[in-house]
């Protein structure tokens, strides 16, 4: 039996969310999605925050659903940390533990050591005001892991640090939820955090769950436009017939894959060549298009094409020199069959 | 470069100013400078400051205990009718305080409402006691209190809250060991201007609890009284008390309320 198993129903005027999550003793499931999704209503469901209005909610064998927030065996990390302004980093991290009947005298004691486990030990005295970003951070993070929480709720750990920051805290961050010997959950909308941070992602549309999985499987078959816009493939819905899919608007692909029924064909922009005439030889995935736009991206160029389906390329600089490439130009697209993935849209 | 002034706007502004500062002046002008250090210590006048001082310190501890509770319910509590609540809270801040002094009469007089109960039950009688200045100057002070306190609850951000429930803080200690701290500030401004109120309280005090030297004469009552008998040394050296605490509380405040946002 999973440590968490939850059917989150809750509404919010119009919006709806109606999801389910299981998580395992250690593992760290990431709920990723766009803005408005409803992942942050999710953890605050979990959480006690918000009402459910259906579903059920188990964590460790105990049904949570009636239980307030300040019984339940969770730790929360808030987007913008949330550290109690009047208290120093110590005695915010103390909080929980005092509050869980820990005398004066032990909760520091656990303070210290959490403290001294994020790296801190120095700046126990100083209020939050007096921390940098990561180190509010940080002093969240140990606050939320010093009740010994079954449940570790994370909302966009990281989204409040700069660049620089991001990247160590990330690294991080990482070490201490794999020490987390309880289920945890990170809200994120960036996919390098789920990524980098999580052993399996659940997506969330509007929602529902869309997709999840671990990282290879969702970044090699995507499932929406949102999931494959966020790992960076084109991503088709058509009929599969063999060797090819037929889209709906009649432009048929070649994959070497196999496959039947309702199926998706994704590939990424790097294996879209771009040609100022009909291509000979081998790729048989070929059609006119017109480009809509242009875009430096990384080292390359991305590239928008319409025509009878919307794809993007990336090309080197010298290859778009070479063809001219103003909005409007009309040019051949061809994607090599061994470079698309098809697999069966259901299951 | 610094635009002009318009006239009719720097003309009345100047007209104002005046308006609130020369009877101000004019009290400094007729204090009687000389006679000023023993008519202070008369003894009617330590009498009427302390009385004063007392009340309206005991009426401030006395508001904040039921005030701040109030306020937490106005700000944090989603109940029927809390619009009107808040009306009503305001209800003491626009009546005339001689009515607030007869409505507290007939509520807690000997004949009154809770009165009558109160004397038949405890042999307790507020009306013309000193604990009856506190009442009345309870009464009209503690909405100063309520309102402002209600004010730093609702700026200040709940989700302090929150986290404090997800770290196993119960509501009360929620509001103990977060809440408070986050609003201190403001409940330390309402209570100063709570207690401000109270200090200059007369209309609902005279009428409750009368005018009895000692007993419940507070110094504007004694202001009053002074004035009244012809002498007006005396009325003046007692004012110049009043405005010497008034200055000192606004002087206290300045950074809180003074500095323009």
């Amino acid at each position: 039996m999973s440590l968490l198993d939850a059917r989150l129903v809750a509404e919010r005027g119009a919006f709806r969310l109606d999801i389910g999550l299981r998580i395992e003793p250690g593992e760290t499931v990431a709920l990723l999605g766009p803005n408005g999704a409803g992942k942050t209503t999710a953890l605050r469901a979990l959480a006690g925050l918000t009402p459910l209005s259906g579903g059920h909610l188990t964590l460790n064998g105990e049904d949570l659903r009636g239980t307030p927030t300040e019984r339940r065996p969770i730790g929360v990390v808030f987007q913008d940390y949330l550290l109690f302004p009047h208290l120093s980093a110590r005695d915010n991290v103390a909080f929980g533990p005092r509050r869980h009947g820990m005398d004066r005298k032990a909760a520091h004691a656990v303070a210290d050591r959490w403290l001294d486990r994020v790296g801190l030990a120095e700046h126990g005295r100083r209020k939050p005001r007096q921390l940098s970003g990561g180190q509010a951070q940080r002093v969240a993070l140990a606050r939320a892991l010093a009740v010994d929480p079954v449940l570790l709720l994370l909302d966009e750990p990281l989204a409040a640090l700069d660049a620089r920051t991001r990247l160590e805290t990330r690294g991080e961050l990482r070490r201490h939820l794999a020490e987390h010997p309880g289920a945890t959950l990170i809200v994120t909308h960036d996919p390098l955090d789920a990524l980098v941070l999580a052993d399996r992602l659940v997506i969330v549309e509007q929602g529902r769950v869309v997709q999840e999985g671990d990282a290879a499987t969702i970044t090699a078959r995507p499932r929406t436009d949102y999931v494959a816009r966020l790992v960076g493939l084109n991503l088709y819905r058509g009929r599969g017939g063999g060797h090819t899919v037929e889209l709906s608007g009649g432009l048929v692909l070649t994959s070497t894959d196999i496959v039947h029924g309702d199926a998706f064909v994704a590939f990424p922009p790097a294996a879209v060549a771009l040609h100022p005439h009909r291509p000979d030889g081998s790729p048989r995935n070929t059609w006119p298009a017109v480009l809509a736009d242009v875009q430096q991206h990384g080292d390359s160029l991305r590239v928008r094409l319409d025509g009878p389906i919307s794809v993007a390329a990336d090309i080197t600089p010298a290859a778009a020199a070479q063809m001219g490439l103003t909005p409007g130009r009309e040019l051949w697209v061809a994607v090599k069959a061994a470079e698309t993935r098809a697999y069966p849209a259901s299951g | 470069m610094r635009a002009r002034v318009p006239v009719p706007l720097l003309v009345p502004a100047i007209l104002g100013l005046l308006f609130l500062i020369l009877p101000l002046v004019g009290l400094l002008a007729r204090t009687p400078w000389a006679t000023l250090a023993e008519r202070l210590t008369e003894p009617g006048v330590v009498a009427a400051l302390r009385l004063s001082l007392l009340t309206s310190t005991v009426a401030t501890v006395f508001c904040l205990a039921l005030g701040v509770p109030l306020a937490w319910l106005l700000a944090r509590v989603e109940f029927p009718g809390r619009r009107l609540v808040r009306a009503l809270i305001t209800v003491p801040l626009v009546l005339p305080p001689v009515v607030g002094g007869i409505a507290l009469l007939l509520a807690l007089g000997r004949r009154g409402l809770i009165g009558q109960w109160l004397d038949q039950t405890f042999g307790i009688s507020l009306p013309f006691t000193t604990a009856g200045v506190v009442v009345a100057e309870s009464f009209v002070a503690l909405p100063f209190l309520v309102i402002a306190v209600e004010g730093a609850l609702r700026g200040a951000d709940s989700r302090y809250e929150e986290a404090a429930a997800t770290l196993g803080a119960n509501r009360w200690t929620t509001f103990t060991h977060v809440t408070l701290p986050l609003v201190a500030p403001g409940i330390a401004a309402g209570a100063v201007l709570c207690w401000a109120r109270a200090l200059g309280e007369f209309g609902a005090t005279i009428t409750f609890a009368g005018n009895y030297p000692g007993i419940t004469q507070t110094m504007p009552l004694a202001v009053y009284q002074t004035m009244e008998s012809g002498d007006l040394e005396g009325a003046v050296v007692l004012s110049l008390i009043l405005l010497i605490v008034s200055v000192a509380i606004l002087a206290g405040l300045r950074d809180r309320w003074l500095t323009a946002p």
